[in-house]
């Protein structure tokens, strides 16, 4: 195993080499669509992630998972307190190689549907993947709020350039909204670093601020993890973001985006405001189970295969809240893995509707029917990742959800109750969208002549559903990491709240 | 030798000045040939005073009405390389539009020892005699195209409420003078510790209006917007970065100095300006059309942020508000020199959607034009999100935090309007070829936006420290 140095900056910043290149042989090239170029950006990006990938590979390791504490730690003094330190637990270190995961597949997407301006868009693409495994692996609250925050530039670039027919409308909705919650956070940041004078976030955890203030803070930051999760009643943004995003712009989006919040909740909220914590579970509760069984029946409603999915990722995450804030191991836990899963299962789904838009063009259920016949791999794929979503056991999907609610039912059991309901109503939607589009008989004459999915696109969906299978059969793969930490992080809460 | 003394202390601004008169016989005797090396001596006088302050000696000079301490000197360094820029982009401008005069750098010499006048004024006459010579300039510049209707409504405008202003502060400093019996700011300390005094205050206030005019503040902007749009625009890009760190100077000094002991009355009084420059800075962008007249929204909003810092009353307020104009004098000198490097069929760009499509045409002015956008839009990592960081810290460390959140709250709205700058440059199409750009403005523009990523990142550091030398010795 090659020891890396600085390893956490590498695996960070190796996709800003790639825009490097990419830069280059755009500048080599005599114009912007010199015969080639697109290609070769296309390879370098893919090259530059699957680079990524391995490094992360080899982070998680080396990583020991006994030790909950933060490891790869780099600290280089900055100014007036603030300092370049990065470091990853048992918590965030998944998440860095689940964007790392995610990333290559994404380029692999978009491989053929996007045939403009593809050195922008790789630009954007690689500048992500930065900023966000610096959200992860930052240990500075200065540090993690620009990467937080420059996340919205590309993604903003991404869905109005390359999205659907409403996508400078959804494109603000996503830049404003979310820029709004984040600010309030700045704030509440700004306050911490005055009053506990260090930006650190292992010292600010240990800090423990003055319950009356955490209730502000807890605000402050909930502001912004909710509308990034997104929680009910600011989730809608989601919707419009999704159905604009070109498919691998909402694969990032459901994916990792989302992800953002509940590791903020994770790593600000829960262990820097314990007591504001325990306070608010209530409200958290209240608003996961509301989202939970409101966009369920949403989602039910939805004419556009993008929008229901859109719809269902916030029902999804309205389980990895709760677990959240149930605040003991098994809901954190659970929360974490539900995160997980849902990265891969609906990317996987957005990736599903990305195939047929792709050769039809149109996202409307009632344009699709009896698929199965034309297409019977598939069919066979979108079942499994339906089912996924669904939570079958024997998926990934189940673990996360069975155990939120577990988590759930030991602190409230009418909170696990309702989210229990919105299993079913998962069900009802997500198999009335397969039935609708897959079974029955072709009524379309355009859907004649479909093509089944291509090598390619095999070539994409294999990791995925091998990744949801195999954390449905061995959820320990990923428990056996986060173990660690996670008891660290619970049993502080618990012993702050006094449980 | 007290008088060698005295003007040793105040070598930058002699330099200045004896520099902009010699200039002037160069020009009148010179005529039409001698404008480029009017404009390069300009240039070096302005370089040659920025090194003076900077190694210069420091004390007080002229009885105490001027002072030259660390905060005057890294104000005057600020305003005299941002002059000697402003003199740069005059040059190229004006040659190209027609509209060439000796006169131009001359009047910015004029205007620069204004401004080191502001920010050294150690009593009410100097600094009135500062604004009034920094003002005269400056209307002048504003009125420069003087076959253009719009340039001189511009600056007519800014003449007549100028004039206005200058009344009002006048009459604010004669209360000041009434109640304290002595123009110094020690002296008017001594007298307000001494005893309360409604005429106090209320002379103040006067000040704060006239002085809220020169920074425009809301609510006494509404000339900034016309002469925005009015005069030509290097002499713009010039009004909207030194003349307003001097005046933010000046407020700091008059107010922590000669006024500290009332600072819980004036306090008020600048965050009633601050919120309402903010909030009227974002909400009166949005439905913009011209460029110009929004980076005038934009300035105002800017405005409010650096006032919310003085509002602090403290030492951190002072260094932030200091970091925070200078990070934004960059950038919007940038901002600037982009527009002026942009012209269509030999007519500068106007209107915000001639901007549209310029990724394809020009992509490395369109990604200038994005970086300080999104830098004075405030979104890390670029450097006007450290100005905010500073800005928005000192206000929380005060204790000012409702404001701090509604001041963050309104750069949300005004967010909108960069977005939308963005927005027309990357995903709208182009209306037509722009023709090739000046190398003089695109070279600022490239510096600024690179100073705005990822050079501030290294000049954060030293920036931070320079700033908290510079602080206030009366305040805590």
């Amino acid at each position: 195993m090659p020891e890396i140095p600085a390893i956490l900056s590498v695996v960070t910043f190796l996709p800003l080499l790639g825009v490097a290149a990419i830069l280059l042989s755009r500048t080599m090239a005599k114009s912007a669509d010199a015969p080639g170029l697109a290609n070769r950006t296309r390879w370098i990006a893919l090259i530059t992630t699957l680079a990524t990938l391995a490094v992360s590979v080899i982070l998680v390791m080396q990583f020991d998972p006994t030790n909950p504490d933060y490891q790869f730690v780099e600290y280089v003094p900055w100014f007036a307190g603030a300092a370049y330190h990065m470091g990853v637990d048992g918590i965030s270190i998944l998440f860095v190689l689940l964007t790392a995961f995610l990333m290559p597949l994404c380029i692999a997407a978009s491989w053929k549907p996007i045939t403009n301006r593809v050195v922008e868009y790789m630009i954007a693409f690689l500048v992500l993947e930065t900023l966000v495994i610096g959200v992860f692996t930052a240990l500075d609250l200065f540090l993690f709020y620009i990467f937080f925050e420059g996340g919205l530039v590309p993604m903003f670039l991404i869905i109005g350039i390359w999205g659907g027919a409403n996508r400078v409308y959804a494109a603000y909705k996503f830049f404003l909204y979310t820029l709004l919650g984040s600010v309030l956070m700045l704030a509440a940041m700004l306050y911490m670093a005055a009053t506990a004078g260090t930006s650190s976030i292992p010292e600010l955890t240990a800090h423990g601020f003055d319950p009356a203030v955490q209730t502000v803070l807890w605000l402050a930051f909930f502001a912004s993890f909710a509308v990034k999760m997104p929680m009910w009643p600011v989730h809608t943004w989601l919707p419009d973001a999704h159905v604009q995003a070109p498919t691998a712009g909402s694969v990032i989006l459901a994916g990792i985006l989302l992800k953002l919040g509940g590791y903020g909740f994770l790593r600000f909220n829960l262990p820097m405001f314990p007591q504001a914590s325990e306070l608010f579970t209530p409200l958290v509760f209240t608003l996961s189970v509301i989202a939970v069984i409101y966009t369920s029946l949403v989602a039910f409603r939805q004419t556009d295969i993008k929008k229901l999915i859109a719809y269902s990722s916030v029902a999804h995450m309205g389980f990895v809240t709760m677990g959240i804030f149930a605040g003991n191991e098994t809901g954190v836990q659970g929360a974490i893995y539900q995160m997980l899963s849902h990265g891969l299962i609906s990317g996987a789904l957005f990736l599903c509707v990305g195939v047929v838009y792709d050769r039809m063009h149109t996202r409307e259920i009632s344009f699709y029917g009896g698929l199965t016949q034309p297409m019977p791999r598939y069919a066979a794929i979108f079942l499994l990742f339906t089912m996924a979503n669904v939570g079958l056991p024997g998926t990934s999907g189940f673990v996360g959800e069975i155990l939120t609610m577990t988590g759930t039912y030991q602190v409230s059991t009418w909170a696990a109750f309702g989210a229990a309901t919105g299993v079913i109503l998962s069900a009802v939607y997500a198999l009335t969208l397969y039935r609708r589009v897959m079974f029955g008989q072709i009524t379309n004459p355009q859907l004649n002549g479909i093509a089944d999915v291509t090598r390619l696109e095999i070539a994409i969906f294999t990791p995925l559903i091998i990744g949801t299978l195999w954390l449905g059969v061995y959820p320990a793969a990923v428990f056996d990491i986060t173990q660690a930490s996670v008891g660290q992080l619970v049993a502080a809460y618990q012993s702050a709240i006094g449980g | 030798m007290e008088i060698t003394n005295a003007l040793s202390i105040a070598t930058p601004e002699l330099i200045v000045v004896i520099g902009a008169m010699a200039l002037l016989m160069v020009g009148a005797y010179g005529g039409d040939k001698a404008r480029p090396a009017v404009s390069l001596l300009a240039g070096l006088v302005l370089i040659g005073a920025a090194v003076a302050s900077a190694t210069g000696p420091l004390g007080e000079a002229f009885l105490g009405a001027f002072i030259n301490d660390q905060l005057a000197v890294f104000a005057k360094v600020a305003i005299y390389l941002a002059s000697a820029v402003a003199v740069l982009l005059g040059h190229g401008w004006m040659q190209r539009n027609n509209q060439a005069r000796f006169e131009y750098p001359i009047l910015i010499l004029l205007a620069a020892a204004g401004m080191s006048m502001m920010v050294s004024a150690g009593d009410l006459i100097s600094m009135y005699v500062g604004i009034e010579l920094q003002s005269l300039a400056l209307y002048v510049m504003a009125a420069f195209n003087r076959d253009d209707a719009k340039g001189s409504e511009a600056g007519l405008k800014y003449f007549v409420l100028g004039a206005l202003s200058s009344g009002l502060l006048l009459y604010g400093a004669s209360l000041i003078y009434g109640f304290a019996g002595s123009m110094r700011f020690e002296d008017i300390a001594a007298a307000a510790a001494g005893a309360q005094g409604t005429s106090l205050i209320f002379g103040l206030v006067f000040l704060l209006c006239g002085l809220g005019f020169k920074i425009s503040a809301a609510p006494f902007h509404m000339w900034t917007p016309d002469v925005y749009e009015g005069a030509p625009t290097p002499a713009v890009a010039f009004f909207a970065a030194a003349p307003k760190l001097a005046a933010m100077v000046l407020i700091a000094r008059t107010l922590g100095e000669g006024f500290e002991v009332i600072a819980d009355q004036w306090r008020q009084v600048i965050l009633a300006l601050a919120v309402l420059s903010f909030l009227v800075g974002a909400f009166g962008g949005l439905m913009q059309k011209n460029i110009k007249r929004l980076l005038a929204y934009s300035s105002i909003a800017n405005m409010g942020y650096a006032l919310l810092a003085i509002a602090v009353g403290s030492a951190v307020g002072v260094k932030a508000m200091l970091v925070f104009m200078v990070l934004y004098m960059i950038d919007v000198t940038g901002f600037f020199a982009a527009l002026m490097a942009l012209s269509r069929g030999g007519r500068p760009i106007e209107r915000i959607e001639d901007l549209a499509g310029l990724k394809a045409d020009r992509p490395g002015t369109a990604i200038v034009l994005t970086f300080l956008s999104l830098s004075v839009l405030g979104m890390p990592p670029f450097s006007g999100f450290w100005a905010k960081v500073f800005v928005f810290g000192a206000a929380i460390q005060g204790g000012l935090w409702v404001f701090a959140a509604l001041g963050l709250v309104a750069s949300v709205v005004a967010a909108f309007y960069y977005l939308r700058i963005i927005k027309l440059i990357w995903f709208d199409a182009s209306p037509g070829a722009t023709d090739p750009a000046p190398r003089d403005a695109q070279w600022v523009a490239y510096a600024a936006a690179a100073f705005s990523f990822p050079l501030v990142l290294l000049a954060l550091g030293p920036l931070d420290g320079l700033a908290a030398a510079a602080r206030l010795i009366g305040l805590g």
